[in-house]
């Protein structure tokens, strides 16, 4: 028994190490830091300033909804492209297609990021292929600029969230029996609502696990709206690494970044309860 | 059993040997090109000291510096306006001992311009290494009259020019409109109206702005493809796209290019200081900083170092800089604490600005 126990914490011990060493206490620093006025002449003290600051100052506020919006639409656009997609691999497909559809989703993501998003800023630039493309056969006549729009990073944004989105989607509708769905046929339901009433709800806990993990992965993402992004697109990580790195202003870089902690945790728990699932049913599956 | 012990001798002294390699190591935060992998080797070869280089910018070098209160490294290079600020407000430098210098092997201005940039409180704290300017860089085949900050906003050029979003765009454009922004420097409230000015401008400007651009290499891949015609640069990227393509060409502007001088500072908690001056040294000879100014564009403040210059580099220098020109340039002086939240301000509100 007290064997038991010992071996327990034994094996508790990494978790709470890497929870309270890197997830929490971090945090309480930057919380800290976030609440600390810095002055030269008289000291720190403990302050609101920075958060005052967010509040007055309508650029940030502004920047922070319009992330916030940005990442759920762009959520949502992905949900719509993969659920067919998943739908497809799970339901229709043969066994060995299968994997190798699930490979070609996976494939794009042993590269970086990072060159994804220069894959797509060669597309899509002035003197780019669709560019070239699009005037060859005659659909234009100038060069299109396609790049630096807002429109350019939800595309970017969609594409790298795709596969986070559709393995969730394929594991909980892979466990679907699809005798439901001939008895929705049976009793004479058309495509529209068996699609409803059947396979959506079923799938459920996947949509809102995909949501979540897409929804955090856009939210926190810098590399697409920084390479992407026009002049006039700014992204609340943006703002945040432009704070710590090149203003030197930690405390207002900090409580920017609790108040992106508070607005992620704050939508989750939304979703959650829209959906009516709960993170045991949906993250925890 | 004897060869055991061998093996067990080789292994010890082996280690040994590292350690005392890695006793002698040399970390240097620079900037790209400032330590070219021909200069690191000739330095090893001839002091035994290896050297370990992170490049890095002004702003991420005093951060890294911050976060460790100055340990981690031990030579890094920061512009010379950019050290003073960040010596007040966060301690990671120590003063430099000027009798381990050198003196001889600097152009005797720019060590004296540099000395007096640098000092706080009777100490100096950077020697200078590498100088350079930003300006303009045009594709005189297609934007021919752009001659000063404010033509990138002349609507002819609609969705051709690009600029950064950092303090070198205020401050150019501040100039071409007929202030004097290093001159209010002291004066935060003279500063704030001048930067007043300047953002109105901008965002005025901002329909004619195809993107900000935010690398370097963002920057030299608009100008390749011609999808830009005029942008504000750094010299040295001008004369880079200029071996390219001849009609590329670095422009001093009208009202005055801005000049910088990165400078070698010794961080506070550095380990190799030795190793340091020995480097110091090292790359001031006249011909391993023209092997430097080969690597990275920009030339060295090495007295003598322009006759191991490639002809190339020269032409291209005194065709950007007729004496004129070079006699207007503005050299940016030490940037008080608090100067740079009022800018950010600024450049945030020029971002977000519809």
């Amino acid at each position: 028994m007290s064997q038991q126990r010992w071996q327990f914490y034994f094996l508790l011990t990494p978790f709470l190490l890497w929870i309270g060493l890197l997830i929490i206490w971090p945090h309480f620093n930057m919380l800290e830091v976030s609440l600390t006025e810095r002055s030269w002449t008289q000291g720190d003290s403990f302050s609101f300033k920075h958060y005052l600051l967010f509040f007055q100052q309508s650029l940030y506020w502004n920047t922070y909804l319009r992330t916030a919006w940005m990442a759920i639409l762009a959520t949502f656009i992905t949900l719509l492209i993969s659920f067919p997609v998943a739908y497809y691999i799970a339901k229709v497909a043969k066994p060995r297609s299968k994997l190798a559809l699930l490979m070609c989703c996976l494939l794009p993501f042993w590269l970086s990021e990072l060159v994804r998003a220069y894959g797509w800023m060669i597309l899509l630039r002035e003197s780019g292929i669709i560019s070239g493309l699009l005037q060859a056969i005659g659909l234009a006549d100038a060069p299109i600029e396609m790049l630096y729009h807002d429109a350019t990073i939800i595309l970017g944004l969609v594409y790298s969230g795709m596969l986070f989105m559709v393995v969730p989607l394929v594991s909980s509708l892979d466990s679907m029996d699809n005798s439901y769905i001939e008895a929705g046929f049976d009793l004479g339901g058309n495509r529209w609502h068996i699609f409803w009433e059947i396979v959506f709800p079923y799938a459920m806990p996947g949509v809102v696990s995909g949501c979540i993990i897409v929804f955090m992965l856009n939210l926190g993402n810098y590399l697409i709206p920084n390479l992407m992004g026009g002049k006039d697109s700014l992204w609340f990580t943006e703002m945040v690494y432009t704070q710590f790195i090149t203003r030197f202003n930690w405390e207002l870089g900090s409580a920017f970044g609790i108040l992106l902690l508070v607005l992620s945790s704050l939508l989750v728990w939304l979703a959650l309860k829209l959906s009516g699932q709960s993170l045991s049913t949906t993250v925890g599956r | 059993m004897k060869h055991a012990k061998t093996l067990v001798a080789l292994a010890l002294s082996s280690s040994l040997v590292t350690a005392a390699a890695s006793a002698e190591t040399l970390r240097l935060l620079t900037w790209g090109g400032y330590a070219p992998d021909e200069v690191i080797a000739l330095f090893e070869k001839e002091t035994g000291i290896e050297v370990k280089v992170t490049t890095s910018n002004n702003e991420d070098m005093i951060s890294k510096l911050r976060a460790t209160g100055g340990a981690g490294f031990d030579l890094a290079q920061p512009s010379q306006d950019r050290i003073t600020g960040a010596q007040q407000a966060f301690n990671i430098y120590q003063p430099i001992d000027l009798s381990k210098v050198e003196a001889s092997q600097m152009i005797p201005s720019m060590l004296a311009a540099t000395k007096a940039n640098t000092e706080l409180n009777g100490d100096v704290y950077g020697v200078p290494h590498v100088w350079g300017t930003s300006g303009l860089v045009v594709n005189t085949a297609q934007a021919k009259d752009v001659k000063d900050y404010t033509d990138l906003c002349s609507s002819a050029y609609e969705g051709k020019v690009s600029y950064r979003m950092k303090r070198p765009t205020l401050i150019g454009f501040a100039y071409a409109m007929g202030e004097d922004p290093f001159a209010a420097y002291s004066d935060p409230a003279k500063y704030q109206a001048i930067l007043d000015k300047v953002e109105a401008k901008l965002i005025e400007c901002k329909p004619v702005v195809k993107t900000y651009w935010t690398g370097g290499d963002a920057l030299i891949n608009l100008i390749r493809s011609e999808e830009v015609v005029a942008a504000m640069a750094w010299d040295a990227g001008g004369w880079k796209l200029n071996r390219d393509n001849a009609d590329v060409k670095f422009v001093a502007p009208a009202s005055g290019a801005l000049g910088w001088i990165d400078t070698f500072a010794i961080p506070r908690k550095a380990k190799a200081v030795d190793a340091a001056y020995q480097w110091i040294n090292f790359v001031m000879q006249p011909e391993i900083a023209a092997m430097i100014t080969e690597a990275a564009g920009n030339f060295t403040a090495s007295q003598g170092s322009d006759e191991f210059v490639n002809e190339v580099a020269k032409a291209q220098f005194q065709e950007s800089f007729p004496p004129a020109d070079l006699d207007n340039i503005k050299w940016y002086p030490a940037v008080p604490p608090g100067l740079e939240e009022m800018e950010g301000l600024a450049l945030d509100r020029i971002q977000a600005a519809n």
